[in-house]
């Protein structure tokens, strides 16, 4: 792959647009700039293209997603527009999920609102109730939310025309929803997820089922205020129209990448792999063209970073470029490691007893965190600098469903922990206190988690690779291994983010525009941070997007 | 019946006395409605062993409105200050306590902490004008609630650009991060990251502490700066001064009249019923009491849709602090604090870390191991509240979660125990001179001050409890979803606090009514 898409002869010094990285919203971006004629050149450090949303083959014959795992947020209009399935892009849905108990039982999960009522019904007859009025409820957060994310967030202290004509967009928009629904949304956007769901639910299972999306690449509790909106987040998706549904890209999530790539490509874009940019090159205060690691220099009156804001300023660009209080506040920008990742190559399929035979619960997201208590108390041991003793998991076998994944009979699986610290309190002398023998202890802890619900499962293990969040700054380059390239935050969304001030993709120097999951509307595999980057850009060039 | 009462008001803590003094000034009759033989409710003095009395539930003034105190002239009516300005001392487990007016262990610090207070007043006071005005709804067509919303984004606006980005930046965020922004010195973050969380059911590392900070910044804008004082007397004296002006503007108050029920009539409330069977009629009733008890109580949910009952019912209103007071027989020593410093506020709270911890417990349901507290001396600056030569101790102490697992009855002494070896650390011999001890919980705050829960705010403070979804929308604005019954406890906007802001508030929406 890496070769194929290198240019190699005499390669071309200039261009419309150079972007930084090609994760998958460089890649969106570079698609959008391309599609408008622009030159547009993508630089990517690593051999391979796609940041976070790759396929790697790490043990014989089986193909891991070994950082983002799934699929659901990536944008339809962006699928739509760039053409990715004719790319080659083909996301499959979940069959199924389940949460399993510590007492043996179990929640299982599906994708059919009436069929996860009843199973919800065998464990609580009000909450099988209460599901109708959650799902439309959060249902209707999401409609609100949605056309927000493909626009770019107004500055509430700017007097420009486009920013109070955005206000007044969102005002509109949430006075349509009328009085009472008005208050819900104020009150969900800032409550914790915890007394969120105790609004609608009594069963705790059913509770810490629907808590797992407001804490999965986030440095902070089901407790804690403002994870209702992290739970959002992770709703936001739609597969064929089936909103919040989530699927697996097939040939694992490199797919999407490569889809991204492909499109791009067909549009006349170029991409260098293994070409690191050292620094972001700048000439009387606008940005020129970037320099990579061995010296080699491109130029563009447009340089974008797909990199997360930390990487960005603080490491590729040159402090005396920047405002001394914007430089303060990309350090304050909280970017903060929670989050490890398991992938497993397993010999068989594991024995999970707790689980019907022949149910879909296999087919789709499983857990084994079973009380919110459980949840939180994981999330207390990060706090201390630990990975938690009992970590939530979210593991899936997608080889089960896409048979590319492994081999015949054998099965990849990816396994998701939260939490796990950047910097481990008591640990090695390394830089962040991880070194291998503290890497395996956590996976040991990993492991032992998901062998208690599965008798057979440690001796089905062939291969696993543990990632630290140590292990994903170092490889993918994403601060702190930090998966949404920033925290989700009320501090850090919409206007707030990255930088109040800088939510609408430019930085403080001419030129140089930020397209990753550090801006709005923020990280997972959804692109849109990518295709607004692009139109603003666009825009200040007086091009149509 | 006839009503002799244009309002009657339901509860004489500060707030319902607050709130009856401007309805009466505004020329109304006016009947206030107490159950206990004191008034005050949580701002009372009262006896806790033979001799000694102390402030039993709120303990200092730093947040009781200015406006208020001159427009029902309370200095005319006996509210006098025993204390100026009280500093606040950081107690640290090496002996070596930082006052915050000075907090010198590092020059970094001592650097920063001027600019920080500074821009932190400057946001608060942006805060007040919204502190002081009756929430406005949203999507109505009416000009008064645009105009609410206007004043509302004015205040905010005129901050300038650079402050109103960093109030709109800082307010989700939590005091833990904030602290670490500015500040290098364990002591000096805890401290402050503590302030944050006095009285609510956060740690310092939940999101929205900055909010409870600010919060409690601008009450003390409000109450002319930054400033906690003691009253002579005790709080008691702000009820004694409450209910004098009250009565000087005409109103009546009774005493050990509790309130059995909210009469209602053709969805109307008309009155009260008290325990003793007797009706007493009204053109309207307001209710300082705490929601729960209210709407569920004392209204009846009979007389609610089922929507509002269920906000009602989700309001948080469990309370975490408790209250430690300590009968001495002689003023104890601090290690390494001047003895002038004594009449200030002594905090336990030595790390940012220190404080999560203690709040970590009280998540499932466990007091703290080593629990976080604000302990002042009463009796230093006022001797009248104890025997000659002797001292009272009093102390909030958090976490303490209302619901503890196996009940307060069987952990009362126990967590009582934990608390003093937490002072003793910083005060050696302060056991010794222990004459009597009381422990409030909030299970005894529920049951002395009749606040279900047992929580000073009468339910939490957070951003999806504030403004206008305090305490529940279609409640928010004073007015309950019955004709004729309205809210002025610290449950309403903008919550607890000894500030007079909600009973205040109430009175100005009632008589807008009328």
């Amino acid at each position: 792959m890496t070769a194929s898409l290198s240019t190699t002869a005499a390669p071309q010094r200039r261009f419309d647009a150079i972007i930084v990285g090609a994760g998958h919203n460089g890649l969106v971006a570079a698609c959008y700039l391309a599609k408008a004629g622009l030159s547009v050149l993508v630089l990517e450090r690593n051999d391979y293209i796609g940041g976070a949303a790759v396929s790697r083959q790490l043990y014989p014959e089986f193909t891991y997603s070994n950082c983002s795992y799934v699929c659901s947020l990536l944008r339809p209009e962006i699928m739509r527009e760039l053409e990715l399935p004719r790319h080659g892009l083909q996301i499959i849905p979940y069959e199924g999920g389940c949460t399993m108990m510590r007492d043996g039982g179990h929640l299982a999960l599906y994708d059919n609102h009436d069929a996860l009522r009843r199973e919800i019904g065998r464990h609580s007859k009000r909450d099988a109730e209460a599901y109708d009025r959650y799902s439309r409820d959060v249902m209707r957060q999401c409609k609100f939310i949605k056309p927000l994310l493909m626009r770019s967030p107004p500055d509430p202290t700017s007097f420009k025309p486009r920013d109070i004509m955005e206000l007044l967009y969102l005002a509109k928009r949430f006075n349509g929803m009328g009085e009472e629904r008005m208050y819900d949304t104020i009150r969900f956007w800032t409550m914790s997820a915890a007394d969120f769901l105790d609004e609608y639910f009594e069963s705790e299972i059913v509770k810490a089922h629907f808590a797992g999306s407001s804490i999965i690449g986030t440095a902070l509790g089901p407790r804690s205020p403002g994870t209702a909106y992290v739970l959002l987040h992770h709703y936001m998706g739609d597969i064929d129209d089936a909103v919040g549904a989530w699927g697996f890209a097939r040939g694992g999530m490199g797919a999407v990448t490569k889809a991204l790539a492909a499109s791009f490509q067909e549009k006349g874009g170029t991409i260098h792999t293994g070409a690191g940019v050292e620094r972001i090159l700048t000439r009387n205060g606008r940005g020129v063209g970037v320099a990579l690691t061995d010296g080699t220099e491109f130029y563009a009156r447009t340089v974008i970073s797909n990199m997360d804001v930390k990487r960005t300023f603080l490491q590729t660009m040159d402090a005396k470029d920047l405002p001394d209080e914007f430089l303060r506040q990309v350090r304050n920008f909280k970017i903060r490691g929670s989050s490890g990742k398991l992938n497993i190559a397993l010999d068989g399929l594991p024995e999970v007893p707790a689980i019907p035979k022949g149910a879909p619960c296999t087919r789709g997201d499983m857990h084994v965190t079973d009380t919110i208590e459980m949840m939180e108390r994981a999330y207390d041991d990060w706090k201390d600098g630990f990975w938690s003793r009992a970590p939530y998991i979210d593991m899936l076998i997608p080889s089960q469903i896409d048979p590319t994944m492994a081999p015949d009979g054998k099965h990849y699986m990816s396994v998701f922990v939260q939490y796990c610290p950047y910097r481990l309190a008591n640990g090695a002398p390394t830089e962040t206190g991880w070194d291998d023998t503290q890497r395996k202890a956590f996976g040991d802890t990993v492991i032992d988690t998901i062998a208690r619900h599965s008798p057979n499962f440690k001796d089905l293990i062939l291969h696993a690779e543990i990632r630290t969040p140590w292990d994903i700054e170092r490889e993918v380059g994403l601060t702190e291994g930090n998966i949404f390239q920033g925290e989700l935050t009320m501090d850090q969304l919409l206007f707030n983010r990255p930088i109040p001030g800088y939510a609408q993709y430019r930085t403080p120097v001419k030129g140089v525009y930020m397209c990753g999951s550090s801006t709005h509307p923020g990280g997972g595999v959804m692109g849109a941070p990518g295709h607004n980057a692009a139109r603003q850009v666009l825009g200040d060039l007086r091009l149509a997007a | 019946m006839a009503a002799r009462y244009d309002h009657i008001v339901v509860g004489a803590g500060h707030n319902g006395l607050v709130c009856a003094a401007y309805l009466a000034k505004a020329g109304k009759r006016v009947l206030i409605l107490e159950a206990s033989d004191r008034l005050g409710g949580a701002s009372v003095t009262r006896d806790f062993a033979a001799g000694f009395s102390v402030s039993a539930c709120a303990h200092l003034l730093g947040q009781f409105q200015s406006d208020i105190v001159r427009d029902l002239g309370l200095a005319r009516h006996g509210l006098r200050f025993v204390s100026g300005p009280m500093p606040t001392a950081a107690l640290s487990p090496d002996g070596r306590p930082v006052l915050l007016s000075a907090p010198g262990r590092s020059a970094a610090d001592a650097d920063a902490y001027p600019a920080f207070t500074a821009r932190m007043h400057r946001l608060a006071r942006s805060l007040l004008p919204i502190l002081g005005m009756a929430p406005p709804r949203l999507g109505t067509d009416a000009w008064s609630d645009r105009r609410g919303l206007l004043r509302m984004a004015w205040s905010v606006r005129r901050l300038g650009r650079t402050d109103m980005r960093e109030l709109l930046r800082i307010i989700g965020m939590n005091a833990y991060d904030l602290m670490e922004e500015h500040f290098e010195s364990a002591l000096l973050k805890g401290a402050l990251g503590f302030d944050a969380v006095l009285g609510t059911n956060f740690g310092p590392r939940s999101p929205g502490t900055v909010l409870t900070l600010l919060y409690r910044m601008a009450a003390e804008a409000g109450a002319g700066g930054p400033r906690a004082v003691q009253p002579e007397g005790g709080m008691g004296a702000v009820a004694d001064a409450l209910a004098k002006a009250a009565r000087a503007a005409g109103a009546e108050i009774r005493r050990e009249a509790p309130v059995e029920r909210i009469l209602v009539k053709d969805d109307r409330a008309i009155g009260v019923v008290l325990a003793s069977g007797e009706e007493v009629a009204a053109g309207s009733v307001v209710s300082s009491a705490d929601p729960h008890t209210t709407f569920m109580r004392l209204l009846g949910p009979e007389h609610l849709d089922t929507g509002f009952v269920r906000r009602i019912k989700h309001f948080r209103h469990k309370g975490l602090a408790a209250k430690l007071h300590l009968a001495l027989d002689g003023l104890p020593a601090f290690s390494g604090l001047d003895p002038s410093t004594l009449g200030g506020r002594l905090l336990i709270a030595p790390s940012l870390d220190y404080v999560e911890h203690a709040y970590n417990h009280a998540k499932y349901g466990e007091y703290s191991k080593a629990p976080a507290l604000e302990i002042t001396l009463p009796t230093v600056n006022d001797p009248s509240l104890a025997p000659a030569g002797k001292h009272v101790l009093s102390a909030v102490v958090q976490y303490a979660p209302y619901d503890l697992a196996g009940g307060w009855e069987a952990g009362r002494e126990r967590f009582t125990d934990i608390v003093i070896d937490t002072i003793e650390h910083h005060a050696p011999g302060l056991r010794s001179l222990i004459q009597a001890r009381e422990l409030l919980t909030p299970v005894d705050i529920e049951r002395e001050f009749r606040i279900a829960g047992g929580h000073w705010h009468h339910g939490d403070l957070a951003f999806d409890q504030f403004f206008m979804v305090r305490p529940v929308p279609g409640a928010a604005q004073y007015r309950a979803p019955v004709a004729g019954l309205y809210l002025c406890g610290a449950g309403a906007h903008p919550g607890g606090g000894v500030m007079g802001l909600a009973g205040r508030n109430a009175a100005a929406k009632m008589l807008e009514a009328a």
